[in-house]
């Protein structure tokens, strides 16, 4: 399902051109780049890098991909992309709604952060990755681990807290893992996962130079605008763009962290930015539009597979909902709400693949009935499933089970059977 | 089993303010109006007081402009301005750094850190800087004026991340002052004494207690004093020792073990760092046996630091093992969190509390061992 890119896959038909495209435009004058305090508008026009050739490491800007859509004779995505593109961003949207019903009914618990809204970004970015390629995500992560691969139903059984769920339900919303699919987590703490995922961007790397192993994957750090005002985060654009790792780190800037609001703590509200200054692109996408974000992806991940190095991109987009289902979203402005809501993602290709003739409105909606059973399957699939067992508590905090040590009465305290005994109940 | 409902239940009275207790704190009773408050309240007062009286205090951390996700500073931002009460960006390190500094000036600084869980970026600032600020300079510079509050302890649903007792890392650290209360009186004396103490202190408040526990707090200006652990239950059998939200649970308990004709001492230590050794230990030396109880994990927990010092100060008169009731020695558990509490936990790993009786209350195992 996911496109794989090979190393040497021309984007322009010129393999020795070491620029990605054709001469780079100057940057337009930076206007105001999200408005005034007052008024949250924010263009939705691109930026450019321009790079200076007078570098160390040439830091090659990233094309201003995607023009206006009516002025492009050809069209971005095939009639079959286009339709995996839609079935993922369905499937993310109808397991957050479903997420949200079954918290207020009360089988699940826990924070639950849900990604309304912002599914262009996780589509447009995983959509192109391969099963061996990683992905780091934050606490929003349900439709990462879903783009990613993990089943719905793992992923439901994971927020039950059942033991069919993908970590076998010890972590809950925001930890989802999976070794299959490469997902290495999300992680509660924000900031936290970047170090993670630049360690992994090391590891493909060092198979590919000193191990002389086939290997291109990549990694690709999802976190949020709060993050960027992280210490960690800026120590590992530092590490990244030094040790050049095939890493990609992808801004979902939504404006808002839980009640701050991006512009009033950031001293330069232009996260894009951040990446030229410690040597790597960086570019800044609507990340409303999955076209868009898919095009700037390709060239992050091709750059990145091929040796050179990291990307940070910046998508401006934008949650629905609160930030957590225990967040009344209060603060945050009708208007800007609205705005918005108008520039849904899934709207925006519904209406590019029903205008251009890719798919007809009738396999949509064949798509959505099939996303909606499967996520209703995928409920009763974590509702039937059985709680974990007691002794589930004590396993895997050391590798060595009986690591635990001895227990009062002689025996390894994993093994106490008074312990051990029944099964959880919440 | 059923009796042990301290963590579900709605409305809880507070230890110590329904039993006719001795008490110890400052405050005044009958004269002074009182409001029937909740802790978040209780701590929202003690704020609003704090910037009222001091005109250099300042109030920052993440998202405290709309009154924070838990609802302790609202009205800050609305009555003291902007400029005395505001938001950072979500970088811990920066923030507690950024207080050293405000208050190494002569500022006071209340840092508000989200959740207790996210303390540990914050963790070096606090053990390399606050706590050796005086020190190291040899007391030309202090940083007093630090307070540090967030939110600690188990919430029911809080999961690995949102759910941590980190108060035995900062007990190790001589220099600071940890301080835990355990209802909405006692935190409004106590951050207030915290505030306005000349060290800095780490301030941790019971998540779980900020809307279940309610009671009547006077609306005046007052102090409890730091470092005196109070005896909110006086018995002759065994004494009890706690802190925060597991005082409840331990109430509870003591009404149990009252049931068997079991007379529970309950003390709240209230200060972790530096603790009050005088009246645990003449607790100690009137009934003879210790129990100690924390949500923390049961290894490096500050049980053991009490009990160590308990054990060296009143060897003779001990007719039992001090215990400690604690967590396991696992992450906080999602699912688990039932298990993990030192409520239901049928396997401590204190040797006076495995017994294979089917009563089955767990602390009343440990008392009829220890007795």
């Amino acid at each position: 399902m996911a496109t794989s890119f090979s190393a040497t896959l021309p984007l322009h038909g010129s393999q020795e051109n070491r620029l990605l495209l054709p001469p780079i435009r100057l940057a337009p004058p930076p206007s105001s780049f999200l408005g005034f305090t007052r008024s949250l508008t924010i263009p939705s026009s691109r930026r450019l890098y321009h790079a200076h050739a007078a570098r160390r490491s040439p830091v090659v800007g990233v094309q201003e991909v995607v023009k206006e859509k009516k002025v492009t004779n050809s069209l971005l995505i095939t009639k079959e992309e286009g339709l995996v593109l839609y079935e993922d961003m369905i499937l993310g949207r109808s397991f957050e709604d479903m997420c949200a019903q079954m918290y207020y009914r009360g089988k699940m618990f826990g924070f639950v952060h849900l990604y309304n809204g912002q599914e262009a970004v996780s589509t447009g970015f995983i959509k192109l990755l391969t099963q061996s390629d990683s992905v780091v995500s934050t606490y929003r992560d349900h439709v990462h681990a879903l783009s990613k691969g993990v089943s719905a139903r793992a992923v439901m059984s994971e927020l039950f807290g059942k033991v069919t769920g993908c970590c076998r339900g010890q972590g809950g919303s925001m930890h989802m893992f999976s070794k299959e699919h490469n997902m290495l987590g999300g992680f509660a703490f924000i900031g936290e996962g970047i170090p993670v995922a630049t360690g992994a961007a090391f590891t493909s790397k060092y198979k590919r130079e000193v191990l002389k192993q086939d290997c291109e994957d990549v990694t690709v750090a999802f976190f949020g605008d709060g993050t960027c005002n992280n210490g960690q985060f800026y120590e590992c654009l530092n590490m990244a763009a030094l040790y050049k790792l095939p890493i990609i780190f992808v801004v979902e800037n939504n404006l808002w962290a839980i009640g701050m609001s991006h512009l009033r703590s950031t001293s330069d509200p232009e996260i894009w930015k951040k990446g030229p200054a410690f040597g790597m692109p960086g570019v800044h996408v609507d990340g409303m539009d999955v076209l868009k974000v898919r095009e700037v992806a390709k060239e992050a991940v091709t750059r990145a597979r091929r040796g050179e190095g990291p990307t940070l991109v910046e998508c401006e987009t934008y949650r629905f909902r609160g930030h957590s289902l225990a967040d009344p979203d209060e603060l945050r402005d009708a208007a800007e709400k609205a705005k918005y809501a108008a520039r849904d993602p899934i709207t925006a290709l519904k209406k590019y693949l029903v205008e251009n003739k890719l798919a007809s409105e009738g396999e949509l909606k064949t798509i959505e009935k099939k996303i909606d059973e499967l996520v209703e399957e995928a409920v009763e699939f974590a509702d039937a499933s059985p709680q974990p067992g007691r002794s589930q508590l004590l396993e895997n905090v050391f590798a060595d089970p009986k690591g635990f040590g001895i227990g009062p009465d002689g025996r390894y305290r994993c093994e106490d059977p008074k312990f051990t005994q029944g099964t959880a109940q919440v | 089993m059923a009796s042990l409902l301290g963590r579900f239940c709605r409305k809880l009275v507070v230890p110590g303010s329904a039993h006719g207790s001795r008490m110890t704190s400052t405050t005044a009773c009958g004269s002074e109006t009182v409001k029937s408050l909740n802790l978040y309240s209780a701590i929202n007062q003690a704020l609003h007081i704090a910037l009222e009286t001091d005109p250099r205090s300042y109030v920052f951390g993440e998202d405290v402009g709309f009154g924070g996700v838990f609802r302790c500073t609202t009205g800050l931002a609305e009555r003291f301005g902007k400029n005395r009460v505001f938001n950072t960006p979500l970088c811990e390190q920066g923030i507690v750094g950024f207080g050293i500094g405000l208050a190494a000036m002569g500022n006071r600084a209340v840092v508000e850190i989200q959740f207790a869980d996210y303390i540990y970026p914050a963790f070096d600032q606090i053990v390399n800087e606050a706590a050796k600020f005086r020190y190291r300079s040899g007391n030309q510079f202090n940083c007093g004026g630090l307070t540090i509050r967030a939110p600690y302890g188990a919430v029911g649903h809080g999961g690995h991340y949102h759910s941590q007792s980190p108060e035995a890392f900062f007990c190790h650290v001589p220099g600071i002052k940890v301080v835990i209360p355990r209802s909405p009186r006692e935190a409004k004396g106590l951050l207030l004494s915290s505030i306005r103490d000349p060290n800095p202190v780490v301030f941790f408040e019971p998540k779980w207690l900020y809307r279940q526990a309610v009671e009547e707090v006077p609306e005046h200006d007052y102090m409890i004093p730091l470092s005196q652990a109070e005896v909110i239950r006086e018995g002759s059998d065994i004494t009890l020792v706690g802190w925060g939200a597991q005082l409840t649970v331990m109430e509870q308990a003591c009404l149990d073990a009252e049931k068997e004709g079991i007379s529970c001492e309950l003390i709240d230590l209230k200060t972790l760092l530096p603790w009050d050794k005088e009246t645990v230990e003449a607790s100690v030396k009137k009934t003879g046996r210790l129990l100690i109880s924390h949500e923390a994990p049961i290894t490096g927990g500050f049980g053991a630091e009490i009990s160590a010092t308990i054990l060296e100060r009143c060897f003779l008169k001990l007719e039992a093992p001090v215990s400690r009731v604690c967590g396991l020695d696992t992450p906080f558990p999602l699912v688990f969190e039932p298990f993990y509490m030192p409520t239901k936990n049928k396997a401590s790993s204190s040797s006076s509390l495995s017994s294979p009786s089917k009563n089955t209350h767990f602390l009343i195992h440990g008392f009829s061992r220890l007795l």
